[in-house]
């Protein structure tokens, strides 16, 4: 297998020349409108792509780019309230554009096949698996129900699904989501389709998930020598998956180059900027003088579920800890219960070395203040009713009686210290970037002047150059206010840049903690090892050395 | 896009395209775009809203006022005859629109104040109180309402304060089942969750950051409950428990003027005569249906097709 794999590699660094000679798709001039605030708003604005037969590429830029649209766009497809105002989408010899729907329609789920951001909301949750896996292919009659019945399952045993005969039979949320999105993977091939969209397909999942599913759609995308376009913000992974990648950036194209060239030399100024981004990081200053300490704290939710084993965390003053592990490790449990909102069945936590009331109604204004916190999803931290103005102004009149022209002052102050400008004040957070919105966040916790800031998770959700910006200020505050940061995250990438000491998480159980420099370097913990070789190197072998590295443990382990 | 930089800047990241529009100039877009049935609705509403304030101006005769003749028919004297005691039948249906919709607004009104405090607090405090006031909202809405509000009213007497009150408690259960299951949604969100740990108060929770939010489907449940008061209030005076004589009300002239029907045969407007007030309820009852079904389109989130 491992041989199998190094060809495919070297395959993959020389395109393979098509059958035919004549490109798979050929996007000419394509300009997309779409329909908001009662004008036709320009989305993408002529963009030419080229695609061959077997080839793999990959698109990113930052989110308002225009990617998703124009993966759509390859398929004939415009979402509702988005129309296509110029140009010229050839799929195969055809002009996709200029056909009925009715024909398109044909296209798609067989020869055209899509592959979604989020598998669970794409599923129908009332049907099982199996039938929706092979619904295209037996509507276009392409095959009968038990052959293409007999061909999903071979497809899941494939994409390394576990009981490949069965899972079928399961319902959509029966599964996880890596699984599911691997059966979506099953959907889009069940046609044996010339070209696949894939529309940020692991975006959604944990690193340890990621890298699975990864594998499992590189190995079948090569194995069957399908076209795809591959839609991503995240660079590390289109390193692995992609043959040439273009970047786009405000529906313009800002260069394109096979993926070793774009990685080694990258051309354009904004390219580089992206680049740059992963080697944002921190030195670990060590400090004994610690500000909040947990111990010994066990938590569970409804006296049934114990989601919390004895955690010890101390976080010094002026430091970053960052609680690191995949999703259901109990980080944002951790969060909970220093914040009050669950009090702990056993421990205790000690703030300024005194104990702090477990539950949120006995702790005081005063308390209340100096702990704040910065959720994951901005969107949602904030009230889409009330204006910037508003929800930063709030604190300051809710702790420090703020106001009329004082606090109208301190709010612009603390929109310049985020880098954000007066403009912003009555702006309300629908008028606002992702990024925008998390500086806001940020700055309604400073408002209140806390001593600690519990961050859960507040740049995963943000493309990578908005989250350096997001970084670097948080960085910077910290300096100047000697603020210390409860760091909540799942990206070794963001740990790296940010924090002093790493607490490392698995099922409710601190596995290790310690110095930054201590953790990341040999020799780990084994769960450790597996979060770390887990995260996308900016390599593109990267992913084919960790395939090799981890089927020798299985053979080794096999053996 | 003329802010295009080769670098990052905070402030010129790509947000939403929209421009900044004052709420008049929002509403006039949406008043363009409206469908020609939520416009005639508007304008039947407006119409009722005008007749109701300007009723002294408007109407020929004074409310209350007995003229000559009793049962006269359609004439330019009184141009929809006069009722059983000789009283002028469109001053009464005049008078009739300030009456009947300003007592169902007021109730509604109530009900809606009742319904959705209490609504927005069971939703926040999900504990033993959301048990107690939820029990106690299915065991009132088990009692058919009008059967109950019968009852109440001939235990407590048919004056105008005791109808708005039995009335509004009755229809408030209906509206705190929406509030809270709208509120529910809410009050798990971050932003709830933040102003907790800030250590703001129920009633802020409950008017700053719930309500505003929940605030779409509650304006067209307003629009739904005012009809069925309104009806509920029609039906009780028609029944002769409701708004009491000598004050003017549709359903009250309803049952007054309902035998005049038997006189279709021989004068065809005669019979009309009892249908006027009965319409006037009915045509109120479509407009506002029209635009509650236009606002309820609007905030569901359905894009329009272009």
């Amino acid at each position: 297998m491992n041989t199998e794999l190094s060809d495919t590699t070297y395959a993959k660094a020389t395109p393979a020349p098509d059958r035919d000679g004549a490109p798979l798709l050929e996007i000419r001039g394509l300009k997309i409108e779409g329909f908001a605030d009662e004008k036709w708003n320009p989305i993408i604005k002529g963009v030419d792509l080229t695609l061959h037969r077997g080839e793999v590429l990959g698109l990113i830029g930052e989110s308002g780019a225009g990617k998703s649209t124009l993966g759509l766009a390859a398929m004939g497809f415009a979402r509702s309230g988005v129309r296509f105002a110029g140009g010229s989408v050839r799929f195969d010899g055809m002009d996709l554009l200029a056909m009925p729907e009715r024909r398109r329609r044909k296209l798609w789920g067989t020869r055209i096949t899509y592959v979604a951001q989020s598998a669970a909301a794409s599923f129908n949750p009332a049907h099982r698996l199996i039938e929706q896996t092979v619904a295209a292919a037996v509507r276009e009659g392409l095959k009968t129900e038990a052959e293409a019945i007999a061909d999903a399952k071979a497809l899941y045993a494939q994409l390394q699904l576990p009981e490949p005969d069965r899972i079928g039979d399961r319902y959509p949320h029966q599964v996880s989501g890596g699984q599911l999105q691997r059966v979506m993977t099953a959907m889009a091939m069940s046609g044996r389709p010339d070209l696949i969209v894939f529309d940020e397909p692991t975006t959604a999942l944990d690193v340890t998930t990621q890298v699975e599913v990864l594998m499992s759609m590189r190995r079948i995308v090569d194995e069957f020598d399908t076209a795809a376009i591959y839609i991503t913000h995240d660079l590390a992974v289109v390193a692995q998956m992609a043959d040439r990648i273009k970047v786009l950036r405000y529906g313009e194209e800002v260069e394109e180059a096979p993926t070793r060239e774009m990685l080694e030399h990258p051309k354009e100024a904004y390219t580089r900027s992206l680049w740059s981004v992963r080697s944002l990081r921190k030195p670990a200053e060590p400090s004994e003088d610690v500000v909040l300490s947990i111990q010994g704290v066990d938590a569970a939710y409804g006296n049934m579920v114990q989601v919390l084993h004895d955690i010890s965390v101390d976080l010094p003053r002026g430091r970053t800890v960052a609680l690191v592990g995949e999703s259901g490790s109990g980080k944002s449990t951790t969060a909970k219960v220093v914040t009050g909102l669950l009090p702990p069945s056993k421990g205790e936590i000690l703030f300024e070395g005194e104990a702090l009331p477990p539950e949120l109604k006995q702790r005081n204004k005063e308390q209340l203040r100096r702990i704040q916190m910065i959720y994951q999803m901005a969107d949602t931290a904030m009230n889409p009713r009330q204006t910037v103005g508003e929800i930063i102004g709030r604190p300051l009149t809710f702790y420090h009686g703020l106001k009329g022209q004082a606090l109208e002052r301190r709010v612009v102050e603390l929109l310049e210290q985020i880098e954000l400008d007066a403009g912003f004040y009555d702006r309300l957070p629908g008028e606002l970037s992702g990024g925008q919105k998390q500086r806001i966040c940020i700055a309604r916790a400073l408002a209140a002047e806390p001593e600690i800031i519990i961050c859960d998770e507040v740049t995963s959700a943000l493309d990578q150059i908005v989250q350096e910006g997001i970084l670097k200020l948080l960085m910077r505050l910290q300096k100047e206010r000697g603020i210390s940061y409860l760091f909540i995250t799942h990206d070794i990438a963001t740990v790296e840049a940010i924090s002093d000491e790493i607490v490392v998480m698995y099922q409710g159980r601190v596995v290790e903690q310690g110095l930054k420099d201590r953790i990341l370097s040999p020799p780990h913990a084994e769960y450790t090892e597996l979060l770390l070789s887990s995260v996308p190197e900016m390599d593109p072998d990267w992913l084919t050395h960790l395939l090799e590295e981890r089927g020798q443990d299985e053979t080794a382990a096999g053996a | 896009m003329t802010d295009q930089t080769e670098s990052y800047s905070a402030a010129g990241e790509v947000a939403q395209l929209r421009t900044r529009r004052s709420r008049r100039e929002r509403m006039w877009i949406e008043l363009r775009k409206a469908p020609p049935t939520a416009l005639l609705g508007l304008g039947i509403i407006l119409i009722y809203a005008f007749v109701a304030i300007f009723a002294p101006w408007l109407a020929p005769y004074g409310e209350a006022e007995v003229l000559a003749q009793s049962y006269a028919p359609w004439s330019a004297e009184h141009p929809l005859g006069t009722d059983q005691i000789g009283r002028d039948i469109l001053t009464r249906l005049i008078y009739g629109a300030r009456n009947t919709i300003g007592i169902a607004f007021i109730t509604t009104l109530l009900a809606f104040a009742i319904g959705v405090s209490l609504g927005l607090i069971a939703a926040i405090n999900r504990s033993w109180l959301d048990q107690v006031i939820s029990r106690g909202v299915d065991v009132l809405m088990a009692i058919p309402s009008l059967i109950f509000a019968l009852m109440l009213l001939s235990i407590f007497g048919s004056s105008a304060l005791s109808l708005i009150l039995i009335i509004a408690v009755l229809d408030s259960t209906r509206v705190f089942r929406l509030a809270r299951s709208v509120a529910v949604g809410v009050a798990v969100m971050d932003y709830v969750e933040a102003a907790r740990l800030r250590g703001e108060g129920l009633a802020w929770v409950m008017r700053r950051e719930i309500l505003p939010n929940i605030m779409p489907p509650l304006v067209a449940e307003f629009g739904l409950r005012f009809c069925f008061v309104f009806l509920t209030i029609a039906a009780l005076s028609f029944l002769g428990v409701g708004i009491q004589p000598p004050t003017a009300d549709w359903g009250t002239m309803v049952r007054e003027t309902a035998n005049l029907i038997q006189f279709a045969r021989f004068d065809l407007k005669a019979g009309l005569t009892p249908l006027m007030p009965a319409a006037a309820i009915a045509l109120l009852t479509v407009a506002v249906n029209f635009v509650v079904d236009w606002f309820l389109h609007k905030t569901s989130g359905l894009r329009d097709e272009h």
